[in-house]
């Protein structure tokens, strides 16, 4: 490997936090959660091409009870959202959320009566990933970005601190309509 | 035992007993089996025996998000219904509030296993109401054909693939993927899309082939010659998976024909029926290709169908590469200018563009082409009133798209025939009375695909 | 194409564009001229521009404005149009060469075979298709599953179509059927009023339409009597409402995007 010959006699410091999110990163299993388009992407992801197996995520599970990574690949229709609400629910903390594809993100071109707008509606999401569907690529991209979040998450009263940092940068935030963005 | 959630304590919220009519009953979410062993051993009786078993919607056998209900005496499935509904993303509706063109870019979003075949059907209706069937270019139809063939081909594998893997056999599956991606590495060549591609449209297809694809599908064609003899050789004699697949899942033409069951389910009872053959479209009728059958009406037979097909669709994929080759520059729309989308997309340095020579014109020297442009993009063009429905044989048996007009520059309505979601009445046919393992095997030959089914 | 005349050359001497019912079998008379380059069949051949069927022609809705602009912001004058929405015309007897694989006349031979039980028939683009009363419906499709000359062996299912406009016929239900015997298709259209939306279910002669039937009342309300189990199939068991009649709301919500918001696509301005 070469670390050992950088370590000063062999040992490494680092924090818990900093041990804890490479092991819970390096780990992840991801639960079977396909839906539409991209669940065949994600399966794509899988395969021999694109090799998710390189990142030690190729073990998808089907019990949410051995998961800690939920993909939404695909829309969520108002007939599913409970049925996944009640899937996340069964997974063990810690858990993330991906929402791929712009379906599952926002709706997307399907805003009408049978699609939830936006799976964060039914469950907290951690990585929002665009497309329709994602190319493999961006998806792996998209883990791995979540892995840098995870690797950075910090644990206890940290994550306590930074629960409520995030809840009271939230609450004044400006809502997405008020924004004057370069449209006018 | 770790409680669920770290707020809702050790209860199961969706667990738990409840007390009903037809005696007490069990909710069960995968764990504390021992309180249902010692519920059930207070009703004695009947209530031992008899269990309903909900599968899905999220479960990775079954082919998407497709619920099973089944009603178990021991291992053998006494009862089997299926629940749908759980994809249904009403796309059928918001057809209804896009032009005719637009609607190309729903429609392929249905069955996305084979969106060339929803935008095919689509468009051959409209086509049909507009009365421009003979006006389509040869080009366009044999690219429809070249492309149809192929995205038969790359369902066929997905469909060998995930029954592979709902039955244990993940080998098959990865193999079945890895062929799959040279399949979808020819549709980004040609549209630009891996899925959902929204690339035929009303009066022809949206782009012509680009430099070098002629190439590149000869050369896969060698390639998949060398690699569809693997698939048999590791599962047309192999014994485990000829037990698993061998006599499970029968349906016989009789049954086939009162259910509305067509395709490789159809084909498998021996009935040479496919609407290529029968009532040819696009040109179907000028290549030289036969209709695969198979007597057993199993799944075995379905998955040597679908294997024996993909060899015909190489057949004519290779016929309509050869044409053309022969058709370098001919045009690939409609020459009705007010049905022909304005500009031909060109690929810029980054990937996408318009096409600059368009932007000159209509910016530059004709104020009508700009105008005209303008029109033909916002507004469309009127399909007058009237109905078509034109059936074409997807991967999965016919598939049809009832289109009514009312004159507008809207669909009145469109509504698709999805083969997945009449074939899949078979279901409970086919597995009652069968073992609980051999449910996957049927539907897997069936080869549902939800967003077909649901819409 | 019937009218070539009123293409080349007849609104430049100034008259009406529109074949008149008397000038048109003159016209047809008259030595065809070479065609065009470029052809709109379509167009002429639309309900609006050929001579009107002798059978019965009614509007099924109205047309209104252009630019989907109503009030003081129309200022484009276009607003005031009104045009009907006439769907094609009843076909009369004999129905013609029939094209396609299914033989030659075949029309006429499965229109005998149903005969009595039909309202009218259709011809519009080369598929047939046969409007039956609903309480003829089971008697004519078991007549074209059984009957020798007819053997439609497959029912392709059933689809709701809603015409609002359409006093007294708002829904229609479209059924498929293809005799794989004959290689002929044709297609059975069945209209119900709003107010009572019952139609017998055919699922016993046909058991393929299960499903379709239920899902056409899932989307539209029509009551299939009979059917084993007519509930919800595609959206969930307590929905309100059946979501694909034209009267339901397409139920987008408007999108915001920074400083902008974007309403559904049925609330937006849309041509007409």
């Amino acid at each position: 490997m070469g670390l050992e010959e950088k370590l000063p006699s062999g040992v490494l410091l680092t924090t818990v936090e900093g041990v804890a999110g490479y092991f819970r990163k390096a780990s992840f299993w991801p639960a079977t959660f396909g839906l539409a388009c991209c669940a065949i992407e994600m399966m794509t992801s899988g395969g021999p091409k694109y090799d998710l197996a390189r990142f030690g995520m190729e073990v998808f599970r089907a019990s949410p009870r051995q998961a800690d990574l939920m993909i939404v690949a695909g829309r969520v229709s108002q007939k599913m959202a409970p049925v996944l609400r009640q899937i996340y629910d069964q997974m063990a903390e810690p858990k993330w959320v991906l929402a791929m594809g712009v379906c599952a993100s926002s709706g997307g071109m399907f805003n009408n009566y049978a699609i939830v707008q936006g799976v964060d509606h039914v469950v907290p999401v951690d990585m929002y990933l665009p497309g329709c569907p994602p190319r493999p690529e961006m998806l792996i991209d998209a883990i791995l970005k979540l892995h840098d979040k995870v690797q950075g998450t910090p644990l206890g009263a940290n994550r306590q601190a930074q629960i409520r940092e995030l809840e009271a940068e939230g609450l004044v935030a400006l809502p997405t309509g008020d924004m004057k963005g370069l449209l006018r | 035992m770790v409680s669920t959630s770290s707020t809702t304590g050790t209860e199961d919220i969706y667990a738990g007993a409840s007390e009903t009519t037809d005696g007490k009953v069990f909710t069960v979410s995968g764990q504390d089996w021992d309180e249902i062993a010692a519920g059930l051993g207070e009703q004695g009786g009947d209530a031992q025996e008899r269990v309903v078993v909900n599968m899905g919607p999220q479960h990775p056998s079954t082919h998407g998000v497709l619920r099973l209900i089944l009603e178990l005496d021991g291992e053998s499935v006494t009862e089997a219904r299926c629940g749908i509904g759980y994809l249904h993303t009403g796309i059928e509706k918001n057809m209804e509030y896009r032009s005719w063109v637009q609607g190309v870019t729903f429609c392929t979003r249905m069955d996305y296993l084979s969106p060339f075949f929803n935008e095919a059907t689509y468009c051959l209706g409209v086509e049909r109401l507009l009365d421009i069937e003979d006006a389509i270019p040869e080009k366009a139809n044999v690219m429809r054909v070249l492309l149809m063939e192929l995205n038969r081909l790359s369902s066929h594998l997905v469909c060998i693939a995930t029954g592979g893997m709902e039955i244990g056999a993940l080998t098959v599956m990865t193999i079945g993927f890895r062929e799959r991606e040279l399949v979808l590495d020819l549709f980004e060549l040609i549209t630009g899309l891996r899925m959902n591609h929204g690339f035929i449209r009303p009066g022809g297809v949206a782009q012509d082939l680009p430099p070098g694809a002629l190439d590149e599908i000869r050369g896969f064609v060698a390639l998949m010659k060398k690699r569809l003899p693997e698939y048999a050789a590791l599962c047309n004699a192999n014994p485990i998976f000829k037990a698993r697949l061998e006599g499970v899942g029968h349906l016989d033409l009789e049954g086939c024909l009162a259910l509305g069951v067509t395709g490789p389910v159809l084909r498998s009872t021996g009935y040479p029926w496919d609407l290529r053959k029968t009532s040819p479209y696009c040109g179907y009728e000028t290549y030289d290709f036969d209709v695969q059958t198979w007597d057993t009406s199993d799944s075995y037979g379905r998955f040597r169908l679908r294997l024996n097909e993909m060899w015909e669709s190489l057949k004519i994929i290779e016929q309509a590469a050869d044409r053309l080759a022969k058709m370098e520059g001919e045009p690939v729309m409609v020459a009705d200018k007010k049905i022909a989308w304005p500009s031909q997309l060109a690929i810029g340095s980054d990937g996408m563009g318009n096409s600059l020579d368009h932007i000159r014109h209509i910016m530059g020297e004709s104020m009508e082409a700009l105008i005209h442009h303008f029109k033909l993009v916002t507004e469309g063009f009127r399909v007058p009133a009237g109905q078509a429905y034109v059936p074409i044989e997807s991967p999965r048996g016919e598939l049809g798209a009832h289109v009514v007009s009312d004159g507008g520059t809207r669909p009145f309505r469109a509504h698709f025939r999805d083969p997945s979601f009449n074939n899949l009445q078979a279901m409970g046919v086919m597995s009652e009375g069968g073992m609980l393992s051999d449910v996957v095997v049927a539907i897997a030959s069936l080869d549902p695909v939800m967003g077909g089914v649901d819409r | 194409m019937t009218d070539d005349k009123s293409k080349d050359g007849v609104d430049r001497t100034g008259k009406s564009e529109v074949p008149d019912e008397v000038g048109k079998p003159v016209a047809e008379k008259e030595v065809v001229e070479p065609k065009p380059a470029v052809q709109q069949p379509a167009v002429d051949q639309s309900p609006e521009n050929v001579p009107a069927p002798t059978g019965e022609v009614r509007p099924v809705g109205e047309r209104r404005g252009m630019f989907g602009v109503s009030g003081t912001g129309d200022t484009s004058g276009y607003g005031g149009l009104v045009a009907p929405v006439v769907l094609p015309g009843a076909a009369q007897r004999p129905y013609g060469p029939s094209t396609g694989s299914g033989g030659a006349g075949w029309f006429d031979v499965v229109a005998d075979g149903l005969d009595p039980l039909i309202e009218s028939v259709v011809i519009h683009r080369g598929e047939i298709t046969f409007h039956i009363a609903r309480e003829n419906l089971v008697a004519a499709v078991k007549l074209l599953r059984d009957e020798p000359s007819l053997r439609f062996e497959l029912c392709a299912g059933v689809n709701g179509v809603h015409y609002p406009e359409d006093a007294g016929r708002e829904l229609h239900a479209v059924y498929s059927f293809l005799s794989m015997t004959y290689n002929r298709r044709i297609r059975v259209e069945v209209s119900v009023p709003d107010a009572d939306p019952h139609l017998p279910s055919i699922c016993s002669v046909y058991p393929a339409v299960d499903w379709h039937e239920r899902e056409t009342y899932d989307m539209f309300g029509l009551i299939f009597d009979g059917h084993p189990a007519l509930t919800r199939i595609l959206m969930p068991d307590d929905w309100p409402g059946h979501p694909q009649r034209k009267d339901y709301p397409l139920g987008g919500i408007p999108v915001e995007y920074k400083g902008g918001t974007i309403p559904p696509p049925d609330q937006r301005r849309s041509y007409t």
